[in-house]
């Protein structure tokens, strides 16, 4: 099979990544104007981590936003998963792997109830999702009160501050993960049967797709990969914390990158390229401002129309698309 | 068509009840291949149970399927798919978002080495289109993109690509426009060709005649006749389906008095859609408006009522002044619009009958008398165009079409409108309902409403209008009085001399 056909035919680049490129042109020349220097490897390699972090959970939500679902726990999935992970190994890296291990199947267990509590007991995923971010919630307030358990040394060097150039390793790993979610969707039938189950879930259901199984894999998947990005802060942070995904606003900042990233919320459309430039949109955003050093609360009301903005041409677009 | 030996599908006493009501009653059916079979009934019949019996929607709870002289027992529409029993439903099962070849192959993607093989997916893609004879049609290209017509081959070719040898067709051209009629006869004979069977449910007997061998009549959900094709006529097949002569479908006309005043008039009206329009219609008739799909009946209709609204000319209402700006105004001067497409814009398929009804007149105008006075007057209304429900509390979306469109009129006529607009009143609506329809339109013009209606069905156009306005390219391109003949209205409609609409092929 040759590159050249792996490359989705039809599909324009996505305009995020026109947005994306406007961003960084203009917030470079603001911040050059300001004396500043917005490409220096700091700001850069700092930009890059931002988006690993958000881009790791934003993949995953993509997922199950995809199949018309929505995942509101992964804030805690990450909590939880950098807990277990720093917990397990105690600051050795011998058990490096088997706390891996475990936080991923922590995480694949929370992603499990999620389906089912959508699947087999139609709970609005809105709703399913929220309550066992809740119910994680509840454990993690009542058992820790600050960071916990250590990172192993290794990991931190590797995964934490490891880097290629400017880019670190982090970053690629979400390249990777990037590249084998788009692979998975364009060329497996479970992708096929995802998108279709988020596009109509009657005419997907009539055809012979298992629903269910298809949006419970989706929901797995997606609090995998909330518990890889958890894996990730912990190795940046060189211990669990039990409120970071929280305060790191992962929940809904993954679900504003996937729609940034023109998937449509209600399913059916979309894709993870544009999820990852969505992304680097937001990060690229946070670093600009963080170079102008300008309030924290104008740089949420910029966050924030961009969001509105980016659905609303979406749905201009949509609209033209439809009229006849 | 003498007893073939062994056909596609044979049903032998089929009966069905659905909390103790007998839906369908030891009903025999079957189909040959390469057999066009036609089932008629009104709503009600037991057509629609039927077929999902045979497509595994259902199970019979008396009764046997055959597929091919082998027994079958359907737990699912997979089963049905597998035994080689496709079904194009009347909404289509398509992802508009996804390519023509995702939706061909969705559920059964061919794998190559654990992954989809798109390549494989395009070419079998283009092997079906082009054995239904379609070739033009791209597999990479969009569903959302397609035309109707073309969704509706794509949905044929998702069947075949199931290797269905019997494909059963529910109202295929209800959502079909005129020309469009044509590419689905030839596709249809083209699948008769290659020896497929066809299960036709349809309400338009023109087609019927057009394209069966043999025709099932139900009703009440048991079978009064099979009949060949060939030794019936429509008047037959009508007292079969009603037990009512053809003639009484159509209320008297207006006489030579009841016209009244001129109620609306337009002058030099146009928008996008429609260029110069001059109109006058008065209280007590009704106007027929004729023309071919996109010609600008529908534009008419919605710039009338303000949703797509005239740009230029004038309009009057009882020879006030009015500009139409928008569906709210339009309701305020006493216009009413009952749409063509019903499932979409004319009623809230999951709120009950009686909030359908209120919709138009809670939105729009402060009950004057009283919220409990109003809903009084709407479950009157209700009550008297006979909506058949099982409460008024009940959601609208399990009711028949022709119940449906009962309660948008009772919804517009709470608002006692003066002039009233109907887009295709009938379509999708059984026999039965239909007459009650149209005794409505008629009693309603009598009261002293104006009425426009707009109507692909030419019989209905010529039966039901006191006169008739065609319309071609957004202008209005002539007027007939009562009495004009299909050829008229299609020769003015088409813009050169009269020929015959419909060519029957026998």
């Amino acid at each position: 099979m040759s590159a050249l056909s792996l490359l989705p035919a039809r599909r324009p680049v996505p305009g995020v990544f026109v947005a994306l490129a406007l961003t960084l042109a203009v917030g470079w020349l603001v911040v050059l104007v300001d004396g500043g220097q917005l490409f220096n490897q700091a700001t850069t390699v700092s930009l890059l981590h931002v988006a690993a972090g958000l881009g790791l959970v934003a993949v995953g939500q993509t997922l199950v936003i995809l199949g018309g679902s929505l995942d509101l726990s992964v804030a805690y999935v990450i909590s939880l998963s950098t807990l277990v992970a720093a917990e397990t190994m105690n600051g050795s890296d011998g058990a490096l792997l088997p706390a891996v291990g475990l936080a991923l199947a922590v995480s694949a267990g929370v992603g499990l109830l999620n389906g089912l509590l959508v699947t087999r007991f139609r709970v609005n995923a809105f709703i399913a999702t929220l309550g066992v971010g809740l119910l994680l919630k509840g454990y993690l307030d009542s058992n820790y009160d600050g960071p916990a358990g250590a990172t192993s040394p290794a990991l931190v060097q590797s995964l934490g501050y490891q880097r290629v150039g400017p880019v670190p390793l982090s970053f690629l790993l979400l390249l990777a993960l990037t590249g084998a979610t788009w692979f998975a969707l364009s060329r497996t039938r479970f992708g096929h049967h995802l998108v279709a189950v988020g596009g109509d879930p009657e005419v997907a259901r009539l055809s012979g797709v298992r629903n269910d199984r298809v949006l419970v894999t989706a929901h797995v998947l997606c609090s995998l990969c909330a518990g890889l990005a958890g894996i990730y802060l912990a190795s940046r942070l060189g211990s669990g914390a039990p409120r970071v995904g929280t305060e790191g606003l992962y929940d809904l900042e993954s679900i504003a990158a996937v729609v940034i990233g023109g998937t449509a919320l209600a399913g059916g459309r979309g894709g993870v390229v544009g999820t990852v430039g969505g992304v680097l949109l937001l990060a690229s955003i946070d670093a600009i401002f963080n170079q102008l050093e300008v309030d924290a609360f104008f740089k949420q009301v910029i966050r924030g129309v961009v969001i509105i903005a980016a659905v609303a041409v979406y749905a201009r677009r949509a609209l033209r698309k439809g009229a006849w | 068509m003498p007893d073939p030996p062994v056909p596609l599908l044979t049903l032998r006493g089929i009966g069905k009840s659905f909390l103790g009501v007998r839906v369908l009653d030891g009903v025999d059916l079957d189909v040959a291949p390469g057999e066009v079979h036609a089932v008629v009934g009104e709503n009600g019949a037991g057509k629609s149970t039927l077929m999902k019996i045979v497509s595994g929607g259902h199970a019979p709870d008396a009764g046997t399927v055959e597929v091919a002289g082998a027994r079958q027992a359907f737990r699912g529409p997979r089963d049905a798919q597998r035994a080689g029993i496709g079904i194009i439903h009347q909404e289509f099962n398509l992802l508009p978002e996804r390519t023509v070849a995702e939706n061909v192959h969705l559920g059964h993607e061919p794998v190559r080495r654990g992954l989809v093989d798109r390549r494989a997916m395009r070419e079998r893609t283009r092997e079906l289109l082009a054995s239904i004879g379609e070739t033009e049609l791209a597999a990479d290209t969009r569903v959302g993109r397609l035309g109707v017509a073309q969704q509706q081959v794509v949905e044929i070719a998702k069947a075949l690509a199931l290797d269905a040898r019997l494909l059963i067709m529910d109202e295929p051209t209800a959502a079909l426009a005129d020309h469009e009629v044509e590419l689905l006869y030839g596709l249809v004979r083209r699948l008769q060709q290659r020896g497929i069977g066809l299960l036709y449910v349809s309400h338009r007997l023109t087609e019927v005649f057009d394209l069966s061998d043999r025709i099932t009549v139900l009703k009440d959900g048991r079978r009064v006749t099979t009949v060949a094709t060939a030794d019936t006529c429509t008047d037959d097949l009508v007292r079969h389906m009603v037990g009512r002569e053809l003639s009484s479908y159509y209320p008297d006309r207006a006489g030579p008095d009841e016209p009244g005043p001129v109620r609306l008039t337009v002058r030099g009206a146009g928008n996008r859609k429609l260029r110069a329009v001059d109109l006058d219609l008065r209280a007590g008739e009704v106007l027929g408006v004729g023309g071919l799909q996109g010609s600008g009946r529908s534009a008419l209709a919605r710039a009338l009522f303000g949703v797509s609204p005239f740009t230029t000319g004038d309009v009057t209402l009882d020879g006030r002044p009015v500009r139409l700006r928008s569906p709210r105004t339009a309701m305020r001067a006493g216009i009413a619009y009952v749409t063509e497409d019903r499932k979409g814009e004319g009623i809230v398929p999951r709120q009950s009958v009686l909030d359908n009804a209120l919709l138009a007149g809670r939105a729009v105008f402060p009950a004057r008398s009283g919220h409990a006075a109003r809903a009084r007057r709407v479950r009157d209304l209700l009550a008297a165009v006979e909506v058949r429900a099982a409460g008024d509390d009940q959601e609208i979306r399990f009711l028949s079409g022709g119940n449906q469109q009962k309660v948008v009129l009772a919804r517009w006529l709470a608002l006692d409108p003066r002039v009233l607009l109907f887009d295709e009143p009938t379509r999708g609506i059984d026999v039965g309902a239909k007459s009650a329809i149209h005794d409505l339109v008629r009693r309603l013009a009598r009261d002293g409403a104006a009425v426009l209606m707009i109507s692909s069905d030419l019989p209905e156009l010529l039966g039901m209008s006191d006169r008739i306005v065609v319309m071609r390219d957004g202008r209005i391109a002539g007027e007939l009085p009562a009495g004009a003949t299909e050829e008229d209205v299609v020769a003015l409609a088409v813009g050169h001399t009269p020929q015959s609409r419909t060519e029957i092929d026998r």
